[in-house]
């Protein structure tokens, strides 16, 4: 390679060197270097083209064919999956007696999942499938309100048919005949009622009752003792119902008024955490002297700490669903609603009601769950009298845009 | 004789121009490498490769999940997320150090028990090093709630003692309590990388030669300038790979501020998880996850060139 400039001012070893470290050394113009570099920006460049290649497409499938190919009546089964521990189960934990009952009627199979943890990895889990329009092997799912109402905003669920489900028209009880997100229950049917109280530890407490949101909120004796939900919908349900606001009908100002409440408390320390289901272990043992809770963890709770005892607010209390539904392509459509049909007979009702401890939407359960065990059907955490049902509210259904600002607020709230 | 050590020593004759067959076999052999680098290769590409420019591609869009997101080459989320969510950065890197630090003055001594005192005991501890691998982290995690629970004996002693006075001037911990406070994530994030530690430190200081030892006494070294001259720059690629493997986890764990901790103690992996299942924001959470592998990666580096392993990597 021949230098195209050399100052003159250079002694000849100087220039010897520049002249080697043209062909060899670090900064060497090898053929190898320039290959080397060529293919990197080649690999940069196609890089950038994957990148813009990448969009996700809308992940709604309304108008495109959803239906699914119905096998019901070839294929004798039928996939459910479901929250952990929200079945009967026999005493060896082996088998589901009200699942079973229903394969002895039908001739239909079962095939019981229980690998739904949470709402939203579950929706992460099966986004994928569902935004492109394929089957995600499940015939039933279960899912909270909210969730519910996304998927089927998304075009994701299907519509059920009535002719196979009477026991469930006739059975829904009224409080749950007609959510805002699914008017006259055309896409899901409840499987049961969660109601958000006030839980508290009577020895953490010193003996003290804890019947509000206020009291949780402010209380300086609870300070760095008191829990709320990660469920937003609960959590600000209960703080606007405390302010006097209808979480039916919430504003973006009543809210951010109530995220500033507790957002208040959380900066003065007064809150512990914020947490799931597993706030059950906090609370029985007094790292959590009052919390809000939900009401068949309590059920269960009380059974083993006598210490634990409830409360509902005088402003009213949160009640959110989880709700059957089918999903696109399910493979057998009709099997499935026969087995939402089924548990809608009250004598199956009470049986899964006896074992889950929640709110059971099917009228006339109550004689049936009575035969079972007289305190059950007393307990108006599952069988909620009038007094308690008249103080029932739930969160009005959210756009994606509110949703997407609520969420980030109340994400702000609990650090993350 | 002359004649055949000659023989022996002269290097081999260019072979004459090889028959097809071989030149082909040769080529094939010559290929051998490649093709048991495959399946890594494809694994890497499928696993590796291919998410990494999809959370590229994630992280310069925008749009919402109704709409579709759509690549806009908006860096700006970058930007914003960084403002907004660097206290959660700076934590986890802190608390990372911290643990870091921690498991490495806990597990030192003990892979140096291991490696030079441990005797017949060495399988025993070794087992017992790696025993909580058996249970699940997350089942490891909630057993330290239970531990540590208000009302639990840790607490109750560390209170008679006023150790957690102390600990809550120093603004570690809050109250009388343990739960929920910096300190037990810190303490939960050593434990459970506490092994990533022990097992490179180990694996160094056992290939160590017992005679060099013994060659430093023989120079009048001390016990501790042996160990300081001696044994702890030999170990230096164990210190490293351990303080690696214990660091770049811990910076990305969520789990242990979730559990163990409360609002005030959030690291970034909370923030990508509740942006990525919450709040439905998939570019500000890939952004996250680029910012968070980028400052990894450059505090790596920096570390690696300080400590003069470069050969480790």
């Amino acid at each position: 390679m021949e230098p195209t400039h050399e100052p003159e001012s250079l002694s000849p070893p100087q220039i010897a060197a520049i002249r080697r470290s043209m062909t060899s050394g670090r900064m060497a113009l090898t053929r190898r270097g320039l290959l080397r570099a060529g293919g990197a920006g080649a690999f940069a460049l196609g890089g950038l083209g994957a990148l813009s290649g990448c969009g996700i497409p809308p992940a709604g499938r309304s108008g495109v064919d959803n239906a699914s190919d119905d096998h019901s009546d070839e294929e004798k089964k039928v996939n459910f999956s479901n929250w952990a521990e929200y079945m009967d189960i026999s005493e060896d934990k082996r088998h589901h007696p009200t699942l079973e009952e229903f394969q002895r009627r039908t001739g239909i199979a079962v095939k019981y999942t229980e690998d739904i943890n949470d709402n939203v990895e579950f929706f992460g889990k099966v986004k994928p499938q569902l935004a492109a329009g394929q089957s995600t092997g499940r015939d039933l799912i279960c899912v909270t309100d909210w969730l519910a109402a996304r998927m089927i905003k998304l075009g994701w669920m299907q519509k059920l048919d009535a002719a196979n489900l009477p026991h469930a028209y006739a059975n829904l009880a009224e409080g749950f005949r007609s959510p805002d997100w699914d008017p006259g229950r055309a896409y899901s049917y409840t499987w049961t009622g969660i109601p958000a109280v006030i839980a508290y530890n009577k020895k953490a407490t010193g003996g003290r009752k804890i019947t509000s949101i206020s009291q949780l909120l402010e209380d300086p004796k609870l300070k760095g003792r008191v829990g709320m939900l990660t469920e937003m919908r609960d959590t600000v349900g209960l703080t606007l119902l405390d302010m006097g606001k209808r979480p039916e009908n919430v504003t973006a100002d009543d809210y951010d008024a109530a995220i500033a409440r507790i957002q208040k408390a959380v900066d003065r320390g007064q809150i512990r955490r914020f947490t799931g289901g597993e706030y059950t272990g906090d609370l029985g043992n007094g790292d959590l002297a009052a919390c809000v809770a939900w009401a068949g963890d309590l059920v269960q709770l009380q059974l083993d700490k006598p210490q634990v005892e409830f409360a509902i607010p005088d402003a009213g209390y949160m009640t959110s669903t989880d709700n059957l539904l089918i999903p696109n392509k399910a493979r057998h459509k009709k099997n499935a609603e026969r087995l939402i049909d089924y548990y809608y007979e009250p004598k199956v009702a009470a049986k899964v009601a006896a074992y889950i401890n929640y709110v059971c939407p099917v009228d006339g359960v109550r004689e049936e769950l009575a035969k079972i065990d007289k305190d059950l059907a007393d307990n108006p955490l599952i069988i909620p009298d009038e007094e308690m049902t008249a103080k029932s509210h739930a969160f009005r259904s959210l756009s994606s845009k509110e949703e997407t600002a609520f969420e980030e607020k109340f994400a702000k709230l609990t650090g993350a | 004789m002359s004649a055949t050590t000659a023989a022996e020593t002269a290097p081999p004759a260019p072979p004459p121009a090889a028959p097809a067959g071989l030149r082909k076999a040769a080529r094939r052999k010559k290929m051998v490498p490649y093709w048991l680098l495959l399946p890594g290769i494809l694994w890497l590409v499928i696993f590796f490769a291919a998410p990494l420019v999809y959370q590229a591609s994630t992280s310069v869009q925008t749009g919402s999940l109704e709409e579709g997101f759509k690549v806009t080459w908006h860096f700006q989320t970058y930007w914003d997320a960084l403002t907004e969510y660097y206290p959660q950065f700076l934590r986890s890197v802190m608390y990372a150090a911290t643990a870091t630090v921690l498991c490495l003055l806990l597990g030192y001594p003990l892979a140096y028990l291991i490696a030079f005192r441990a005797g017949r005991w060495r399988n025993l501890v070794m087992i017992l090093v790696i025993a909580p691998f058996f249970t699940s982290f997350l089942i490891r995690t909630l057993a330290w709630k239970t531990i540590l629970s208000d009302s639990g004996p840790v607490v109750g002693v560390l209170n008679s003692l006023h150790i957690l006075d102390v600990t809550s001037q120093l603004g570690l911990t809050d109250g009388e309590r343990l739960l929920a406070t910096p300190l037990a994530v810190v303490c939960g994030l050593t434990y459970n990388f506490l092994p990533f530690m022990i097992l490179p430190l180990y694996s160094s200081l056992e290939r160590i030669d017992g005679r060099l030892h013994e060659a430093a006494g023989d120079l009048y070294a001390k016990p501790f300038t042996t160990f300081r001259k001696v044994t702890f720059p030999l170990s230096m690629p164990g210190v490293v790979a351990g303080t690696l493997l214990t660091f770049i986890p811990a910076a990305g764990d969520y789990i242990n501020a979730e559990l163990l901790g409360s609002t005030d103690q959030k690291m970034v992996g909370n923030v990508i998880q509740s942006q990525f299942l919450r709040v439905l924001d998939y570019p500000t959470a890939a952004a996250l996850s680029f910012i968070l592998m980028a400052a990894i990666l450059a505090m790596v580096t920096v570390y690696i060139r300080r400590s003069g392993t470069e050969d480790l990597v």
